[in-house]
């Protein structure tokens, strides 16, 4: 540990030339993850990175630690048999609204309901990028693309809600314009014991160019985002003070004054009743704002411990493991 | 009092019990079977199940039946036709009658051919009185009837007393046979210790049913089927699912690996998964995954961080994971795919046998995807070559097929058990750290890459499915390069021709006709090639273990027969991979019904060429 401890951001940058779009949001991405591992503590032969195929994919290249870049959609399945062989590597997968809630849709579901400590960075932009601009599972209603010349006829799936629908027991979401908060995200994914999933708004700059400039750009996001913080309540606004208040019908958004109703909300991701996360994960602009930060954190056993516990417990009841045994098992009998 | 008759003495016998599928025949054969093989008989068996759990009580789709093919001499089929066919209800006998031998002998639970029973099995008249079963010897016991009588003072209810006739049945034909019932008393006594009254009933049925036929004279004959004269040793009957479970974890212990099985429960290759999750003090990691992808792609990621990794499925899931062994032979990484074939294309017939899925093994990917194909001809060979799978992917760095089938999955047959210290150490070992690291770094003589695996300092790389400079791994799309990597693919598994015993031939090696097969068929075959020797035929055959590649002797032996006859139960797999590698002329000989290759059509069809 004591040379881990001396590692730098510099030290996971792999002799690889980064090949995304100038500008894309991946960069700022890679840089945040890159300057939390030099935090994390651990070695860089513990790592592995894991991913599927499309942009956000390629990002096991660019990391120098161990890294395995799939097949699409596959890489929490993936994931599971590294973290299964070896629980004590730390395991990442990088993937995308197309690889992991369209074509892996069913592997993301079944990674979070097992709770396998991994790691999952979902990078959501809204829009397939490698293919070259087709929609995605999250593209908005109506986008046009070259897949869908008269507007997308598909409704858009929101990740932390299949994510809370999936049992996850860790829901974040955090943003590409801003390196410190992913990187405060990033830290407490890898310090969940059990799987970690946040979505990263990201932006596309070819294929869906400032699709979340409404929710943060520096000019409004104070307006439109609400950063979430244990025991803090849900206010936000540059000037004017506002507040998220359950109201008994739902959550309604209403200026903080003296004559402000009760109820209003107080972030505890530790909640284990589901409505609470769900209600959040509900929030979307332009009706409310955009929540981001930890939904959800909260304790409960891993696979890959009550699996290594079971084998611990199978090895006590039926003691050694040998070959004789199993081979004279059942009925025998002599010849000759 | 128990009457000394005279016993016929058989070489050999096959005996089907057919019955409802909850009237216990199952048990009921492995039983017989159980005993047969402690009295020294060699014996070959097979189930045959309906894919239904439950299909309506008394009809046709409904029946379950197991075959038992016992003798004194060496065999290697549960046999084409029984001689004895036990039927428990008129569903039973409509659907197997057909099978039974001309002159063969028909026990039939004359209780159960009630007319609703008869309407059950789509009965316009009972066959039992209207001729139609004439040509066999008939026995009408009321077993019902009897069994009721028999357990009568367990005070057990009707619907108890009921289950206990398969063992009545039993008692029947232990008598016909001169079997012993005694390991099947223990049986009942520890099977049902906790439940006495049943363990007292059961025994009662089977002791009356045996008295039965012993004092009523029923049978005009009863026969004895004396010892074979197998190697000694110690044995146990074992399936080619239990072999095949068994045998990976005798790998795991001899390559000083974790196991892990990544699976998704599908027929008939489920018991597998079964077996191992019943293993972990093995230290056996058994995953049942949430499809057939996730099943094979968790088992990658296990080879990747260094775990000896088997996924198991049947044709269908092989089909779902084809992408996933593409990217194994992409990153060059061991992987074991157990494939326990089944009929038909599409869903087809999952409770039946084929070995259709031959040419998938070989080309059922994108790309230039060559991987090694193994195939085990018996129920116990399957131990033998999931120890050689795993042998070869770990050396070889590289997936490996098994092409089981439903027909050696679930028959059974004697297997010597070897002892444990003779088996071959498997030497795996990991990449040690050092500074002139490439992950594409080729063994000169295997052209495997080492194997790296996570954790281990100053390894770190980078794998996935792009493909690779030569030696670095880092992406290529360099022209040179992709040539260069795809030949090494190919030639790393072709070189495993020259690692593998080569293909034997036996039968009269002096004849001119060579009948070559592969895989489940072998028993078949094998005792085709035997019959026909003996009956003026002369005939050499040769049975593939190894599909891909062959054993590198394959060419000489085919080029020293003037007719070679390709027997196989698809439409000519391995017909096409003869034909395509060695462009030599074949006789294509071929089964397609579900059921393993009949021995006398055959025989029929060699006899019949000119």
């Amino acid at each position: 540990m004591t040379e881990s401890a001396t590692l730098q951001k510099k030290d996971f940058q792999s002799d690889q030339i980064v090949r995304w779009c100038p500008g894309c949001g991946d960069y700022a991405i890679l840089s945040a993850v890159q300057g939390v591992m030099a935090e994390l503590g651990v070695p860089r032969e513990n790592i592995v990175f894991i991913s599927g195929i499309g942009c956000s994919s390629r990002f096991p290249y660019y990391m120098n630690t161990y890294g395995f870049h799939t097949i699409h959609g596959r890489a929490p399945a993936l994931a599971t048999g590294v973290k299964l062989a070896n629980p004590n590597l730390s395991v990442w997968v990088i993937t995308g609204d197309g690889d992991g809630l369209s074509i892996g849709g069913n592997h993301l579901l079944h990674v979070l309901r097992r709770n396998i400590d991994v790691n999952i960075l979902l990078f959501n932009n809204k829009v397939y990028g490698l293919t070259k601009g087709q929609y995605s599972p999250t593209s908005d209603q109506g986008m046009k693309t070259k897949s869908s010349p008269d507007g997308a006829i598909e409704y858009p799936i929101n990740p932390i809600r299949v994510a809370l629908a999936a049992e996850a027991s860790f829901v974040a979401r955090t943003y590409d314009a801003n390196i410190k908060h992913m990187a405060e995200v990033f830290m407490e994914a890898a310090q969940h014991k059990g799987t970690s999933f946040v979505e990263i708004l990201q932006n596309c700059v070819i294929f869906n160019k400032d699709v979340f400039d409404d929710v943060y750009d520096r000019k409004v996001r104070d307006d439109h985002m609400i950063h979430l913080a244990d025991g803090e309540p849900l206010i936000f606004g540059s000037e004017e003070k506002k507040g998220v208040f359950f109201t008994g019908s739902g959550l309604t958004v209403q200026k903080i004054s003296d004559s402000s109703p009760e109820g209003l909300m107080v972030h505890n991701s530790k909640e284990h009743a589901p409505f609470y996360p769900n209600m959040l994960a509900s929030m979307e602009y332009p009706a409310y704002p955009v929540p981001v930060g930890v939904f959800k954190r909260i304790a409960r056993p891993t696979y890959e411990t009550m699996l290594h516990d079971q084998i611990k417990v199978a090895k006590q009841r039926k003691g050694d493991a040998s070959l004789k045994k199993l081979f004279h098992a059942g009925e025998t009998w002599d010849i000759g | 009092m128990s009457k000394t008759v005279e016993r016929t003495l058989l070489e050999n016998a096959i005996v089907r019990f057919s019955g409802d599928s909850g009237d216990g025949m199952q048990l009921t054969g492995t039983q017989f079977t159980t005993t047969s093989a402690n009295l020294g008989n060699d014996i070959a068996t097979f189930p045959d199940f309906p894919a239904e759990i439950r299909a309506p009580a008394g009809t046709v789709p409904g029946v379950s039946g197991f075959q038992i093919h016992f003798s004194s001499r060496d065999i290697h089929t549960p046999g084409d036709r029984p001689s004895v066919l036990i039927a428990m209800n008129p569903a039973a006998l409509k659907a197997n009658i057909d099978d039974l031998e001309n002159g063969g002998l028909l026990i039939v639970n004359s209780d159960a051919f009630s007319k609703a029973n008869l309407k059950k099995a789509d009965y316009e008249t009972n066959p039992l009185e209207d001729g139609s079963v004439e040509r066999y010897r008939v026995i009408k016991i009321p077993i019902t009837e009897l069994t009721h009588r028999a357990v009568e003072e367990t005070g057990l209810a009707k619907k108890e007393a009921d289950r206990c006739k398969n063992f009545y049945a039993l008692g029947i034909v232990y008598y016909l046979f001169d079997r012993n019932m005694n390991l099947t008393l223990d049986w009942i006594n520890r099977k049902f210790a906790k439940r006495p009254e049943i363990a007292a009933a059961n025994r009662l049925a089977l002791i009356a049913g045996n008295s039965y036929a012993d004092t009523t004279e029923i049978f005009t004959t009863a026969y004895s089927v004396p010892p074979a004269s197998l190697t000694k040793g110690k044995y146990r009957s074992i399936t080619g699912n239990q072999a095949t479970a068994i045998g990976f974890a005798a790998a795991a212990k001899l390559a000083k690996r974790t196991l892990f099985y990544g699976s998704y429960p599908i027929t008939p290759a489920s018991d597998v998964l079964h077996e191992l999750a019943a293993l972990r003090h093995f230290d056996i990691q058994t995953f049942q995954a949430e499809d057939e992808i996730a099943a094979v792609c968790a088992a990658i990621g296990a080879a990747f961080a260094g775990s000896l990794a088997l996924t198991g499925t049947s044709g269908p899931g092989v089909c779902l994971k084809s992408e996933a062994i593409n990217l194994a032979i992409m990153t060059e990484l061991p992987l074991v795919i157990l494939n326990v074939q089944r009929a038909g294309p599409s869903t087809g017939m999952p409770t039946k046998t084929e070995q259709s899925d031959l040419l998938q093994a070989m080309f059922g990917r994108n790309g230039d995807s060559p991987v090694v194909i193994l195939a085990p001809a018996t129920p116990a060979e399957c131990f033998t070559y999931a120890i050689e799978s795993i042998r070869i992917a770990t050396k070889y760095m590289v997936p490996v097929f098994i092409l089981s089938d439903g027909y050696l999955a679930n028959g059974a047959e004697p297997w010597r058990i070897p002892d444990e210290n003779d088996l071959p150490h498997i030497p795996v070992s990991n990449v040690a750290a050092h500074s002139e690291f490439l992950p594409f770094e080729r063994n000169p003589e295997t052209l495997a890459r080492g194997w790296a695996v996570p954790g281990t300092a100053g390894l770190e790389h980078r794998i996935g499915g792009l493909e690779k400079s030569d030696g670095k791994g880092n992406i290529s799309y360099d022209p040179d390069n992709h040539e260069r990597m795809t030949h090494y693919r190919k030639e790393k598994v072709a070189r495993i021709a020259h690692d593998v015993p080569p293909l034997e031939v036996y039968g009269d090696e002096t004849a001119d006709t060579l009948i070559l097969g592969w895989g489940g068929t072998y028993g078949s075959i094998f005792t085709a090639v035997e019959w026909l020797n003996q009956h003026g035929v002369k005939l050499a055959g040769a049975h593939f273990r190894y599909l891909n590649p062959f054993p590198a002797n394959t060419q000489d032996i085919m080029r020293q027969y003037k007719r070679v006859i390709v027997a196989e139960i698809n439409t000519g797999q391995l017909d096409w991979l003869i034909k395509g590698q060695f462009n030599i002329p074949t006789t294509p000989y071929q089964q397609v019904r579900g059921k393993p290759l009949l021995v006398s059509d055959l025989c029929e069809f060699i006899q019949g060429l000119k």
